[in-house]
């Protein structure tokens, strides 16, 4: 007689409001979590050769997790991502190229700009399906590459933006060739915001929209405005691939029109994927397994390196269908079943 | 007596095809209402109807006399229309309590807040379990959907149309594959509902029809073949052919 036992649990639970944890998970930080920001801040005393490097791979991380937002929690797909990370590219150079050289200030400039962008773009991309989605994604990637292009008296087109100068940061650390304070500054600003993005993920918000990317229909069925979550999410998502966009200008104080390219919107998704959509740590473990696998291929076989990098993610994502993350938590669950 | 909401000239069309053809009908407040009527008769459009999963090709829905035709289906939810699903669409990765939890969230107006943890949300929480305990999916909550048994996702979906605190429930087939003692408790259970939420369910088994309906609406090939009390229903000749003999002969309505 399980089934009159659970029943007369409910007053017992009454009595005590407090909600079981269980899976639902309520912010505290996991101990894996803790271990890899420790490792982020380890890597600047370990690899003092490789900061800008370094800098690069956490800031495309952040990158990848503003579309972890879109794709893998709200389920929009999009080829067209880097529109967001250029928009803050170009503002953050544009800015510092033309008299404004204070770095927080153009960072959020930027992801002022991107949350603009990205908040009239998802009008256009939220109500389709997700052929029309993608379809209208690079469109709107293509047309902002071109629009660059065109004005390259303000942009610099194809040459790039140069003459973008920075004054020190909160006035005291002047950025350095070494890439020392790029590192610094890039770590400090991506933690932040994926602190950000961690708890909204978490919230009813954030778990809405698992819930519309899994049924729609259920979630405007349970009251959701579904079409107004998504929104917000794209918005949210490209805020974030700004600011991430505008790290990259300021770190390498250079803005290549490659910002906007297609190859960058397609290289963010491959990322992702490659780390594990919808799991918020995919992004940051997918840039850093392609941008060092990349590196380290091109120095081993400089002509073939294109052919072991495609190898690579081809295996990877054939044995590990949900990216390294998902393949991880599925071993670990497998091995947790056989201790039992 | 009073309806909560009825149809004027319901229509849905598919090219030629008529899935619901002017269907005028009325839900009183506080029914139990039962539409029945053979697979394709057009039931579960007429329930997309009504809460705008799908718009008509003619005629209007009119909730507490206003009309709500074009409303979209979530504003409908937000005015107290909540419906379960034929097949089951509820949230895979999602557990038991977080997905009623959502629920009640976007109820009160909080499943857009962005900052603080669902999992804080402890009045959402404790009625979550209470809804979950109420329809004995209490020892579930915290599994996964997608691990649950089919039954209990049935259960979850009535859950979720409860979360909203609904005025008019609308259930597809709510008993469907449901072991049949349960399904005599399930249906129960939501007989038993305040007389504040007026109930209409889809259901094809006639024994929990003609306990738990206090009103029946045949439909047959999209129209309103018969509406009546369960004894009329059973005693009308039209019924009884499109039936072939199913009806259990002269029993009363239980409820």
């Amino acid at each position: 007689m399980a089934g009159s036992a659970e029943r007369r649990e409910p007053p017992r639970r009454a009595a005590a409001p407090a909600p079981r944890r269980g899976s639902l998970s309520d912010g505290r930080w996991r101990p894996l979590e803790v271990a890899f920001w420790a490792g982020t801040l380890a890597a600047y005393f370990a690899f003092p050769a490789w900061h800008v490097l370094g800098s690069q791979i956490l800031i495309t991380g952040l990158f990848a997790v503003s579309l972890d937002i879109v794709l893998g929690y709200a389920g929009i797909v999009s080829l067209g991502h880097a529109a967001f990370f250029g928009v803050g590219a170009y503002v953050a150079g544009l800015l510092a190229a033309n008299g404004w050289h204070e770095p927080l200030s153009a960072l959020g400039a930027a992801a002022l700009a991107a949350a603009v962008a990205g908040y009239l773009a998802s009008f256009l991309v939220v109500r389709g399906t997700d052929l029309t989605r993608l379809t209208v994604t690079l469109g709107i990637g293509l047309m902002l590459w071109e629009a660059a292009n065109r004005a390259s008296s303000i942009t610099g087109g194809v040459d790039g933006l140069s003459g973008v100068t920075l004054a020190p940061i909160l006035g005291r650390w002047t950025f350095d060739l070494r890439g020392d304070v790029a590192y610094a500054y890039a770590l400090v600003v991506v933690f932040a915001v994926f602190t950000g993005v961690r708890r909204i993920v978490s919230s009813p918000f954030g778990r809405s929209l698992v819930g519309i990317r899994e049924s729609s229909t259920r979630m405007a069925a349970i009251g959701a405005p579904v079409e107004r979550r998504l929104r917000a999410a794209f918005t949210l998502g490209a805020a974030i691939a700004g600011i991430a966009g505008a790290l990259i200008a300021q770190t390498t104080q250079f803005v290549g029109i490659d910002a906007l390219s297609f190859e960058r919107s397609a290289e963010v998704l491959v990322m992702l994927v490659l780390g594990g959509a919808g799991r918020l740590y995919g992004g940051l473990v997918g840039a850093l397994v392609f941008m060092v696998a990349q590196n380290g291929l091109a120095g081993i076989d400089p002509v073939y390196w294109q052919f072991w990098l495609g190898c690579l993610l081809v295996v990877v994502v054939l044995f590990f269908r949900e990216g390294i993350l998902g393949g991880a938590a599925n071993l670990a669950a497998r091995a947790r079943g056989r201790r039992r | 007596m009073s309806a909560v909401l009825r149809t004027a000239g319901l229509s849905k069309r598919w090219g030629a095809f008529y899935a619901n053809r002017d269907v005028s009908v009325a839900f009183e407040q506080g029914a139990r209402h039962a539409l029945i009527g053979p697979n394709g008769a057009g039931k579960t459009t007429f329930i997309d109807l009504l809460t705008g999963t799908v718009a008509p090709s003619a005629g209007r829905v009119y909730l507490d006399g206003d009309d709500i035709t074009t409303l979209a289906p979530h504003r409908r939810v937000k005015r107290g229309i909540a419906r379960t699903f034929q097949a089951s669409t509820l949230f895979p990765s999602l557990t038991v309590l977080e997905s009623v939890m959502l629920a009640v969230c976007e109820r009160e107006g909080r499943g857009g807040a962005g900052w603080r943890a669902l999992a804080s949300e402890t009045a959402a929480s404790s009625e979550a379990l209470a809804i979950l305990d109420a329809l004995h999916l209490g020892a579930e909550s915290d599994s996964t959907t997608r691990t649950l048994a089919y039954g209990k996702q049935r259960l979850l979906e009535i859950a979720l149309a409860l979360a909203t605190r609904p005025r008019m429930l609308l259930l597809d087939e709510p008993a469907a594959g449901i072991p049949a003692k349960e399904s005599v408790e399930v249906l129960g259970a939501i007989a038993r509902l305040p007389r504040e939420v007026t109930v209409v369910f889809i259901e094809h088994d006639m024994d929990l029809v003609f306990r738990f309906a206090e009103r029946i609406t045949v439909l047959v090939a999209g129209s309103v073949l018969a509406e009546g009390a369960p004894d009329e229903i059973a005693a009308d000749p039209r019924v009884r052919e499109v039936y072939l003999g199913e009806i259990p002969q002269g029993e009363a309505p239980l409820a």
